[in-house]
C-alpha cells in the first residue's frame, strides 16, 4: 500500500510532491495531511491517518501499559475524545503473551478498544525495570521477572511480538543508554539502534497495517544525533520518534536536541518525542516542530490526588481543598468537574478509590484538550499568542518561566513578554 | 409520624409470609418508589465502589435508594455542616432516595466501644464516638430522605451474655425514644422517614420485645440488626426473624442487615423481609469473583431448565475449592468464595473468550472476555474492580427483579432450586 502525503489543505502539493512520496512509496499505513504550518515558529497541525482512525495532531497519547488505561473503561476513554493510546510491549509480552493476545485478535480485540494504539519495543521498560540485562548485537538479554528464566529481547523478537499486538503503529527496538551517560557507549548504542532498525524493518510482518517508527538516538551529543538522522532518514519509515531524552538530562540539553532532530527530520513524516506529557514541555516541544507524545505522568500522578489545571496542579488530598466546594478547574468540561467539588473528592480519597478515576478522568481531559487548544491555535495561526496566554497562566510572573523554555521559545521566535 | 409518606404497597401476600409489593411516596417530594422485595444501592460515601456515574450509569435500572452510611461521613461533619446542602448534593448525587444507616454493612466493627449513652462508628481517621446529640447533628447535616436510628448492636458475637442482649435491647429503646424526640421538634428533619432497630442477639425472648416495642414507636420501618452473615446460622435467623416479624406492623417494611447472599436472601424473603443492603456484589468483587449464578425462571421452554454456562461449568468442580455447603457458613471469616460466583484468578479463564455470564447485558459482558478480566486480576490493573462491580451489581439487581418476578407468579420453589444450582437446600 503506497502511502499518500498531503502537504497542506492544497491538493496541488500531492501532485508537486512526487519525490517525496516516491521515498515512502514501499510500505506504509498511515497518511500526514499537513494542516496548516504555524508562520512563527516549527509548530504544524496535522491530520495522522491510521488504519484504525484519525488522529488530529499535535497529539497526546495517554499510557495503557497493561491494556487498559488505570480504572477508566474504554469508553470513558473514547467519551474524552482519545483517538490513540499505548500499550507496553514488554509487560504484554510477558502477561498475557503474544499468543494469547494474537487469539484475542490482537490488543484491540484483547482490551476491546477500536482506535488506534502505539506499542513501544519493549527496550526501554528492559533496561529501566529488569536487573541484569546485557546489551549484545544479538538483542536485550535479560532474566524474567516472573520465572527467572534468561530472555532475548531481539530486534525480529520485539517486532514479532508487536505483530502479535496488531498496534498500527509499532517502535524499532533501540539501543537505549541513559541521556545522562556520555562517552564511547553513546555512539556504540547510536550506531546499534541504525543496524536494529534495519531488521526491525525486515522483521514486520505487517508492513502494510502496522506502521513501524525509526527512533533518532546519538545521547546529548549534536555530532551524534545529527548521524543517526542522517542515516534514519534514509530508511524507508514512515514515522520518526525522537528518543533517548527525557530521562533526567538538563533541559538546556534536551530541548537543542529535540529541535536539532526536527530541523532534520522529513516535513512530511510525523514526529514523536517519546516520554514528555508535562504541560510546559507539551507546548514548547510543539513549537519545536514535534507532532506526537506520550508520559505516564498525568495518570500516575492523578492517582495520588494530583489534579492538573492551567496554573499547574492542584493536590486534592492537601487539607486546604476539604471544604473547597469548587470543580478542580470550573473551566474544565470533564464528567468530573461538571459533577464533583474539590471538597468532595478529598472526602471520597478515604473512602474509595473511585476518587483516583476521576481525577484521571480530569488528568486525560487536562491534556488532551490543551493539545486541542494548541491545534486550534495553529490552525487559526496563533499559536504564538496561544504560548503568551498559557505561559502567564501557568506560572504566576514573568521571572518564574524556565530559562530553557524561554530559550527554546525564543529559538522559534518567540519571544515570551 | 406526621408528614410520614412512605407508604408499603403489598401486591401479594404468600403464605402468609414473603411479601411482593412498592414502597411508595419516597423521597422529599415523595415522587420516588422501590419495588420489595428489593436492594438497596451500596456505596462507599454516595459513590458505588469503583465507580464513577459514567460507569454506574451503564447499569440500568438501578435501585432508586442509595445507602450512605455515618461510619464514612461522620469524618466529614464539619465539611457537611459548612457545605448545609446535605449530602445528596455533596456527592454530587441528583434523582436518588438517600438512606443513611448506621455502619458499613461490609465492613466489621470492632465491639467493646458502646456505652449507655454513645456508639461508635469507624471511620478513615479512626473511631468517632457518637451521642445521641451528635447522631443527630449528623442527621440534620446529612438530610437523608430515611435513617436508621442510633442502635447498640453489639450482641453478634456468641460469647455475649443475656445481660448484655437484655442491655442492648434496652439502650436501643432508649437511643431510639431520644432520637424521636429531637427528630420530632427539628424543622430539618421535616418529612425525613426514620427505621427503628430490632436487636435481641439470638435470644428469642429479647427479639420479640425489642420487636414489640419498637413497634409501638412512630417509625416508618424496621431494621432487623446483629443477625448478619457470620453471626448466627441460617437456621436460628429465619427462626428468630419469623418471630420477630409477627410482632411488625403489616404496612410497615422490614430491612435486613448484614445478610446478602442470594441463598439466605431467599430464606429472609421467604420469612417476610423486604429490604436488603446490596453490598454482596462489593465483597465478591474485592475477592475478584464474578457472580455467575442461575436465576432464569423463564417459562421459555427452550430458555427453562438451561441454566447459564457459567453455573454448569463451575457446577462441574467446586469453584470454591471446598467451602461449606449452602447454609452452612463459616463464621468467621466473610471474605471466602460463595458458590454463586467463579474465581477469574484461576488459570482456567487465562484463554476464556467468553463473557462473565453469556447473556448478560451488562457493560462488561458486552465488552469484554474472562480472559481479559484475568489479566486485569493478575496484573492487579484497577480497571478488573470497575468492571467486576458493573457485573455484580448488574447481576446482584436482576436476581432481585428475578425474585419478585418469582413471587408474583408462585414460582419462588424454582427461583430457590435454580439459585442452589442442585445443592440440598439446608433447613433446620
Ligand atoms: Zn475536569
Ligand atoms: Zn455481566
Amino acid at each position: 500500500m503506497a502511502a499518500t502525503i498531503e502537504c497542506g489543505t492544497d491538493t496541488n502539493t500531492l501532485v508537486s510532491n512526487m519525490s517525496v512520496k516516491k521515498a515512502v512509496e514501499a510500505t506504509s499505513a498511515l497518511t500526514l495531511r499537513i494542516l496548516a504550518e504555524c508562520p512563527v515558529t516549527k509548530a504544524r497541525a496535522c491530520d495522522l491517518i491510521l488504519p484504525h482512525s484519525s488522529v488530529s495532531t499535535p497529539v497526546f497519547m495517554p499510557v495503557g501499559t497493561q491494556g487498559t488505561l488505570k480504572g477508566i473503561t474504554v469508553d470513558q476513554l473514547e467519551g474524552l475524545g482519545c483517538h490513540i493510546c499505548l500499550g507496553n510491549t514488554y509487560h504484554l509480552g510477558m502477561r498475557p503473551g503474544p499468543d494469547l493476545i494474537e487469539k484475542a485478535n490482537g490488543l484491540h480485540g484483547f482490551m476491546n478498544w477500536k482506535r488506534n494504539l502505539l506499542t513501544d519495543s519493549g527496550g526501554f521498560q528492559m533496561v529501566s525495570l529488569v536487573e541484569l540485562s546485557e546489551v549484545t548485537e544479538e538483542g536485550v538479554k535479560f532474566r524474567s521477572p516472573y520465572d527467572g528464566k534468561e530472555i532475548l529481547l531481539s530486534p525480529e523478537k520485539s517486532i514479532s511480538i508487536q505483530n502479535s499486538l496488531g498496534s498500527d503503529i509499532m517502535m524499532q527496538l533501540d539501543d537505549v543508554v541513559s541521556s545522562t551517560v556520555t562517552g564511547p557507549r553513546v555512539e556504540e548504542a547510536m550506531h546499534r539502534s541504525i543496524r536494529w532498525l534495519d531488521r526491525c524493518i525486515s522483521a514486520n510482518k505487517n508492513p502494510d497495517k502496522q506502521n513501524l517508527f525509526a527512533i533518532i538516538q546519538g545521547g546529548l551529543n549534536a555530532d551524534l544525533r545529527k548521524a543517526c538522522l542522517d542515516e534514519m532518514t534514509q530508511r524507508n519509515v514512515p514515522g520518526f520518534a525522537i528518543g533517548g531524552l527525557s530521562g533526567g538530562e538538563e533541559k538546556d540539553d534536551f530541548w537543542r536536541m529535540v529541535t536539532l532532530s526536527t530541523d532534520h527530520l522529513p516535513r512530511e513524516k510525523p514526529r514523536y518525542l517519546m516520554g514528555v506529557g508535562y504541560a510546559v514541555d507539551l507546548v514548547v516541544c510543539v513549537a519545536l516542530g514535534c507532532d506526537m507524545f506520550d508520559c505516564v505522568f498525568p495518570t500516575r500522578t492523578a492517582r495520588f490526588g494530583s489534579a492538573l489545571v492551567p496554573w499547574g496542579s492542584l493536590q486534592v488530598k492537601h487539607k486546604q481543598y476539604a471544604k473547597d466546594f469548587q470543580p478542580i478547574d470550573s473551566d474544565c468540561q470533564c464528567p468530573t468537574c461538571k459533577r464533583h467539588s474539590r471538597a468532595y473528592l478529598h472526602a471520597l480519597f478515604k473512602s474509595d478509590t473511585a476518587a483516583m478515576h476521576h481525577i484521571t478522568i480530569h488528568n486525560i481531559s487536562y491534556q488532551l484538550t490543551l493539545m486541542n487548544s494548541v491545534r486550534q491555535s495553529i490552525v487559526e495561526g496563533r499559536f504564538p499568542q496561544f504560548i503568551q496566554t498559557f505561559m502567564k497562566r501557568m506560572f504566576p510572573s514573568r521571572d518564574q518561566y524556565p530559562s530553557w523554555a524561554v530559550d527554546a521559545l525564543a529559538s522559534v521566535n518567540v519571544t515570551l513578554e | 409520624m406526621s408528614g410520614s409518606r412512605m407508604k408499603l404497597e403489598l401486591t401479594r401476600v404468600v403464605q402468609g409470609r414473603s411479601r411482593l409489593g412498592v414502597l411508595k411516596g419516597l423521597g422529599k417530594t415523595g415522587q420516588h418508589s422501590l419495588e420489595v422485595p428489593g436492594c438497596l444501592l451500596y456505596t462507599h460515601l454516595g459513590t458505588v465502589p469503583h465507580l464513577t456515574q459514567d460507569t454506574l450509569h451503564t447499569l440500568s435500572p438501578l435501585p432508586c435508594v442509595t445507602q450512605v452510611n455515618l461510619s464514612n461521613i461522620a469524618e466529614h461533619r464539619d465539611v457537611l455542616e459548612e457545605f448545609k446542602d446535605g449530602f445528596r448534593k455533596f456527592a454530587g448525587l441528583h434523582d436518588t432516595v438517600l438512606y443513611c444507616s448506621l455502619h458499613d454493612p461490609a465492613a466489621p466493627c470492632p465491639t467493646g466501644y458502646t456505652t449507655n449513652k454513645t456508639v461508635s462508628v469507624w471511620g478513615s481517621g479512626g473511631r468517632i464516638e457518637l451521642t445521641v446529640a451528635k447522631f443527630m447533628a449528623l442527621q440534620k447535616t446529612v438530610q437523608a430522605d430515611w435513617y436508621q436510628s442510633m442502635a447498640d448492636g453489639e450482641t453478634w458475637q456468641n460469647t455475649t451474655s443475656r445481660k448484655r442482649v437484655r442491655k442492648s435491647v434496652d439502650r436501643t429503646l432508649a437511643h431510639l425514644d431520644e432520637c424521636l424526640l429531637v427528630h420530632q421538634s427539628s424543622q430539618e428533619l421535616k418529612g425525613v422517614e426514620v427505621f427503628g432497630v430490632v436487636e435481641g442477639g439470638d435470644i428469642l425472648e429479647e427479639r420479640i420485645r425489642s420487636a414489640r416495642e419498637t413497634a409501638k414507636r412512630p417509625v416508618a420501618g424496621f431494621c432487623l440488626d446483629g443477625l448478619q452473615t457470620g453471626s448466627v446460622d441460617q437456621a436460628l435467623r429465619i427462626q428468630l426473624t419469623s418471630a420477630v416479624i409477627k410482632e411488625l406492623p403489616e404496612y410497615k417494611p422490614r430491612l435486613m442487615q448484614g445478610v446478602g447472599r442470594p441463598d439466605e436472601v431467599l430464606d429472609c424473603v421467604d420469612a417476610g423481609v423486604d429490604l436488603f443492603e446490596g453490598f454482596f456484589p462489593f465483597q465478591v468483587t474485592e475477592r475478584g469473583c464474578a457472580l455467575s449464578f442461575n436465576f432464569d425462571i423463564s417459562p421459555d421452554p427452550e430458555r427453562a431448565g438451561r441454566a447459564p454456562p457459567a453455573v454448569l461449568d463451575l457446577n462441574e468442580e467446586d469453584p470454591a475449592g471446598g467451602t461449606q455447603e449452602n447454609g452452612d457458613v463459616n463464621l468467621e471469616d466473610q471474605t471466602q468464595m460463595t458458590h454463586f460466583e467463579i474465581n477469574l484468578k484461576d488459570t482456567r479463564y487465562q484463554d476464556d473468550f467468553r463473557p462473565l455470564v453469556n447473556g448478560c447485558g451488562c457493560y462488561c459482558c458486552r465488552n469484554h472476555k474472562r480472559a481479559y478480566l484475568h489479566h486485569l486480576l493478575v496484573t492487579n490493573e484497577l480497571l478488573a474492580g470497575v468492571l467486576l462491580m458493573i457485573h455484580n451489581t448488574a447481576h446482584y439487581h436482576s436476581f432481585f427483579g428475578a425474585l419478585r418476578e418469582a413471587l408474583a407468579n408462585d414460582k419462588l420453589d424454582l427461583l430457590t432450586r435454580r439459585v442452589l444450582g442442585g445443592r440440598s437446600k439446608q433447613k433446620e
